[in-house]
Formats: structure tokens, C-alpha cells, sequence
């Protein structure tokens, strides 16, 4: 069965459309001939952007008021889809929201979903999701086997996004149902941690630290460097989680991934979880004192030494330059 | 949080009981490979309990605690009746667990497993909460809290970064893009726990003695109900098409320090033109 209808799940990230949306919708409209897009929230805001990256038209639910995004959108789509208005397929990224979603609507479709895609290809008229697996080295091609919805949760940065030129996409309603005892969460507060210096997901050049940095405030050599080279400062899953720094940082299967021109890696070994979210970098340079260390298979410029060495140096001479 | 009257005197809290779900997985410290004739995961070796889920172990113990006490029942599910990765979490503290173990499991995928949680977790008793990890570090599909919450028709947050139960209510930080929101959410609910936000306590010897004899309610997918036909190969929906050898980087330049390791970092960024 051919693919004609793809809908995108559409997020915002402050008033403006995430990264991820704009390579989904990218994607979208190389496999189907009407692409649309589906938000949880007001969609007045983000209809042009949406339009100008191939989005016809964009099914919103409006104003929450509060409640979480998965469960509202996941019951107002499993209807929509339930009317017989459904797609062949949707699209969500593997975000907090996305997984959300497509998990709540995995469960009501009785569908399964394919997750950590990072590519999508045609075989036989089917779409295939592409998984790596083992933290890149092989790839796993899975399709559906149902005729039912095809939920594919799809990671950053696996398609480059694309204007399209399209006019402003319509924006029509999307009902969320009553949900029961399933709607009981609330949103009473938002935080938003303030990070300096570039984005992490869209810097040039990343500088990031692992466990090998030995403690703490020896992170603050990877934010030295980063601020001398002009990059965003990053973290593996193993720092992070023990304290040093914020998940905001976190570069990895959970947290961000980055494609930067430079990667440099301090401290890190490169457990599978890390390689994920940063072996698609242009250009890598390790710093690690265990030749072993799994880093080095992706690394362009590996040294085989003590950051506690190497770091200091290096800070020297690029201050001195 | 359950109330219940005495005999004399007026409704008083007894404390909550938390679900934790655990995943046993082969240890990730050694090599992983797909079986070539299933192209699924190896889990011939031995399994340890997932270090994502025992954060969730670690919450569900604090809550009880800091609630006026309860118990902190563990549901999995494994091949070949492996109790492993559960000792370590009854070791911790956790009361009871109930294991489902059947050879139809084979090839599950997230939502057939969500399936047999949901109708073990039926098997564990009044429960206030139910908690998980985000994802799973052998297969990371990061869908099955959400898919729980719904088969078990409860409102859900995910990615949790602290709860704080007050009465019949969870406070609960989720982790967001951006930054984090402050969410509540009647209970019984499911909430997952994003990792590392918690100190998972090392196993006392006492608790690890204590651990082997605390039951373990071992069932098959025929004892929770369900249809073998919903779960494993049959009911995922979803089939390998082939597996294949991804492109490798090119082998790079890797260098042993000998005090000029900097100088070459310098010289690739200069080659580079970004300093």
C-alpha cells in the first residue's frame, strides 16, 4: 500500500517551531503527496512556518489550559483517526512530547510503534524505519505488518529541514474528547533553565566532558575551552547523572543530538548511549587516557593522554593565539 | 494513598504502596549482538537489573518511607524465570515481586510488553503509584509508560525529576525541553523517572540476605489472562526486515600524549579554519 498521507506531529519551543518539526515535515513530503501537521496547543502562531516547510494544513486542539500534551493529543488523534480523517502514517520526534504522544496512541490503536528511527526508506511500497543499533554499528530495518496507523518516533537530526514555500498552512480543529480518569495531570508552573552561550543542538563547534575529568569543578576546563572556541559546553550521561551539571546538557541517546563541524570529547569513553548522540558529528577529537576506549573508533583525532594534561595546554595555547 | 476506618476513631492514612516495573538486561558492559536467526536482542547470558530502573526502585523506597510506610512490590518480565536484576531490588528494600516468564514472551516489542506489565501489575495488589524508568538501556523505545498508563486507564507524567505525594496527590517536576515543569496528578497514576535524579542505595548484606526470602510470584502469560496471540511474535505488529552492517567512520589519527597531544588538536581545529 502506497503512502499518500503523512501527518507530523508539529512542536513549538517558545512560540517558534522546534528543529525537529521542520526535518519531520522535510521528510514527509519526499515519501507522500499531502503532508500535514497535528499540534497540541494553539496553532495560530506557528501556521506560516509550518506552511512554508510543506505543511498544508495543521490540526490543533487549541489551549490546553494546563493539561499534558500526550495524553490530550493521543485521545483527540485516536478519534480523528477513528472518523475515518486518519493518515497512512505519522511522524513524531523522539522528544519528551512525542514519546508521550505516540505511546498514549500506540496503546488506544492497539498499533505498535517504530522508535529511534533515523532514516525512512521505501521497499516493496512499504515504508521501512531505519534503527541503529549497538550504538551505530549496525542498522535495523523494521516495517509494519498491520494495516493499521504507522507510528514512527524518529530522532533529531536524522533529515535536514527544507522550506517548501507553501503558503500558511489552514489551521482547523482537532476535538480532544473527555479523557476520564486518564486526564487527571496538570500543569501548574513552567521553569525554563537559562543556558549561556550557543544552543547545544545547533553550535559549530562542542565541547564536552565525561567521567575521566575525575571531579566536578574540573568541568570548568571543558567551559573554558568551550568559551575560548566558541562552542556550546556538552556532558555525557554519566556526569550528568551524577550531579555536575544539568540534563540540559546531556549529549547522548537521552538528552541532545549533535552534528557539529568539531565534536570534542574529554574524559568520555563512549558507551553506546553517548556515540548515539554525537557520532554524527563532521569532525571528532578525543582526549582519553584509555587506549581502549570506545571513543576512539569515531574518533578523526584521537589523544591518548590525561585531560588533566591535554586540557590546560591546549586552553594555553588557544589564549595565547 | 489508601485511607481505611478502624474500628474505633476516624479515617487515618496507612501509608502507600508503589509499583515499581524493572527490567532485567544483559549486562551492558559486555558486547551486544542480535541473534542471527530472530535478529533480536541476545538474552542467553546472565541479566542484571537495568541501572535506569533502579532509580525508580530508589524513589519508590524514599516515598514510602517519607509516606508513613507501605510496600514496594516489583513487576518484570523475563525469560527463563531470571530473578537476578530483582534480587538486587528486593535487596535494596523492595517487599515482593511478580515475574512473567513464558517462552510465548519471545519477541515481544514495547506495546505486547506494556500489555503483560499492566495485567501483572493487576496481581500486585492496592497500589497508590505506579513508576518506571524513561526508557530501558538495552532497547530504549521509551514508549511503555505511556502505553501502561493508558491500558491501565491512569493519568501519567514522564520524565520525572522529583515527586513529592501530598494526600491523594503527586507533585511531580518533569523534565522538558526547555526546562522543567511543576506537574500534579491524582493518584493512582504512572510516573516515569528520568535517570540519576535519585542515589540508588548498594544493597546492605543484611538486605541481601533478607532478599532470598522474599517472594517471588512467578506466572505465564496463560495465568495473567491473556491472549498468547496479543503478545510475543505474533502480536508485535511489526516484523525485521533485514539487518545491515552500517557504514563505518574512517579509522582517524589516534596519538599517544607526549606533551604535544595539544599542538595537534591545534593544528586539526587551525586545518579546519574554526580558530
Amino acid at each position: 500500500m502506497a503512502i499518500t498521507k503523512i501527518w507530523v506531529l508539529a512542536e513549538a519551543v517558545e512560540g517558534n517551531v522546534a528543529t525537529i518539526t521542520l526535518e519531520l515535515l522535510a521528510k514527509a513530503r519526499e515519501l507522500a503527496g499531502t503532508v500535514e501537521a497535528v499540534h497540541g496547543g494553539d496553532a495560530t502562531g506557528i501556521a506560516a512556518t509550518l506552511g512554508a516547510h510543506g505543511a498544508t494544513a495543521v490540526h490543533a486542539t487549541g489551549d490546553l489550559s494546563g493539561a499534558l500534551v500526550g495524553v490530550s493529543l493521543a485521545a483527540a488523534l485516536h478519534d480523528a483517526i477513528a472518523a475515518g480523517n486518519g493518515p497512512d502514517a505519522i511522524f513524531f520526534g523522539t522528544t519528551q512530547d512525542g514519546r508521550d504522544t505516540a505511546g498514549r496512541l500506540s496503546a488506544k490503536l492497539d498499533a505498535p510503534v517504530i522508535t529511534n528511527i533515523v532514516d525512512l526508506v521505501e521497499r516493496d511500497g512499504a515504508l521501512v524505519g531505519v534503527e541503529p543499533v549497538f550504538g551505530g554499528v549496525q542498522n535495523v530495518l523494521t516495517r509494519f505488518t498491520s494495516d493499521k496507523t504507522k507510528l514512527f518516533l524518529i530522532r533529531p537530526k536524522s533529515f535536514a529541514a527544507e522550506e517548501s514555500g507553501g503558503a500558511a498552512a489552514s489551521v482547523s480543529a482537532l476535538a480532544v474528547p473527555d479523557l476520564g480518569s486518564t486526564g487527571g495531570a496538570k500543569i501548574v508552573n513552567q521553569h525554563v533553565e537559562e543556558r549561556s552561550g550557543p544552543q547545544l543542538d545547533e553550535a559549530a563547534i562542542v565541547v564536552s566532558g565525561g567521567r575521566g575529568l575525575g571531579d566536578a569543578e574540573k568541568y570548568a576546563m571543558v567551559e573554558e575551552l568551550a568559551k575560548l572556541l566558541k562552542a556550546a559546553p556538552g556532558a555525557s550521561r554519566a556526569i550528568v547523572d551524577a550531579g555536575w551539571v544539568p540534563y540540559s546538557y546531556q549529549v547522548g541517546q537521552t538528552g541532545k543530538v549533535v552534528k557539529p563541524t568539531v565534536y570534542i570529547a574529554c574524559g568520555i569513553s563512549g558507551a553506546t548511549q553517548h556515540l548515539v548522540g554525537m557520532k554524527g558529528s563532521k569532525n571528532i577529537i578525543a582526549i582519553n587516557k584509555d587506549p581502549e576506549a570506545p571513543i576512539f573508533s569515531v574518533a578523526d583525532l584521537g589523544i591518548v593522554g590525561d585531560v588533566h594534561k591535554v586540557l590546560p595546554q591546549l586552553i594555553e595555547a588557544l589564549e595565547s593565539r | 494513598m489508601r485511607f481505611c476506618r478502624p474500628s474505633v476513631g476516624w479515617a487515618r492514612i496507612v501509608g502507600m504502596n508503589v509499583v515499581v516495573c524493572v527490567k532485567q538486561i544483559p549486562d551492558p558492559a559486555e558486547p551486544g549482538s542480535l541473534d542471527p536467526s530472530t535478529n533480536t536482542l541476545k538474552r542467553d547470558g546472565k541479566l542484571i537489573l537495568d541501572e535506569s530502573d533502579s532509580y525508580g526502585v530508589e524513589m519508590a523506597l524514599q516515598l514510602v518511607d517519607a509516606n508513613g510506610g507501605g510496600e514496594v512490590t516489583l513487576i518484570s518480565m523475563a525469560p527463563r524465570g531470571e530473578t537476578a536484576g530483582l534480587r538486587t531490588a528486593l535487596a535494596m528494600g523492595a517487599a515482593k515481586a511478580v515475574l512473567v516468564s513464558d517462552d510465548a514472551l519471545k519477541g515481544s516489542d514495547a506495546l505486547g510488553t506494556s500489555k503483560v506489565l499492566a495485567k501483572a501489575i493487576g496481581r500486585a495488589g492496592d497500589y497508590d503509584l505506579v513508576l518506571t524508568a524513561t526508557e530501558s538501556s538495552d532497547g530504549y523505545t521509551g514508549t511503555v509508560p505511556e502505553q501502561l498508563a493508558e491500558l491501565l486507564g491512569l493519568p501519567s507524567v514522564t520524565f520525572a525529576k522529583s515527586i513529592v505525594v501530598d494526600g491523594t496527590t503527586a507533585k511531580v517536576d518533569r523534565q522538558t525541553e526547555a526546562g522543567y515543569d511543576e506537574v500534579e496528578v491524582p493518584l493512582p497514576a504512572v510516573v516515569s523517572v528520568t535517570a540519576g535524579v535519585v542515589e540508588p542505595r548498594y544493597p546492605s548484606f543484611k538486605g541481601i540476605m533478607a532478599a532470598k526470602s522474599k517472594p517471588v510470584d512467578q506466572v505465564t502469560v496463560a495465568d495473567l489472562g491473556l491472549d498468547v496471540g496479543a503478545v510475543g511474535w505474533a502480536g508485535a505488529g511489526q516484523e525485521i526486515v533485514e539487518v545491515v552492517t552500517a557504514e563505518a567512520r574512517e579509522a582517524g589519527d589516534i596519538v599517544e600524549d607526549d606533551g604535544e597531544g595539544y599542538a595537534r588538536i591545534v593544528s586539526f581545529l587551525s586545518d579546519l579554519k574554526v580558530i
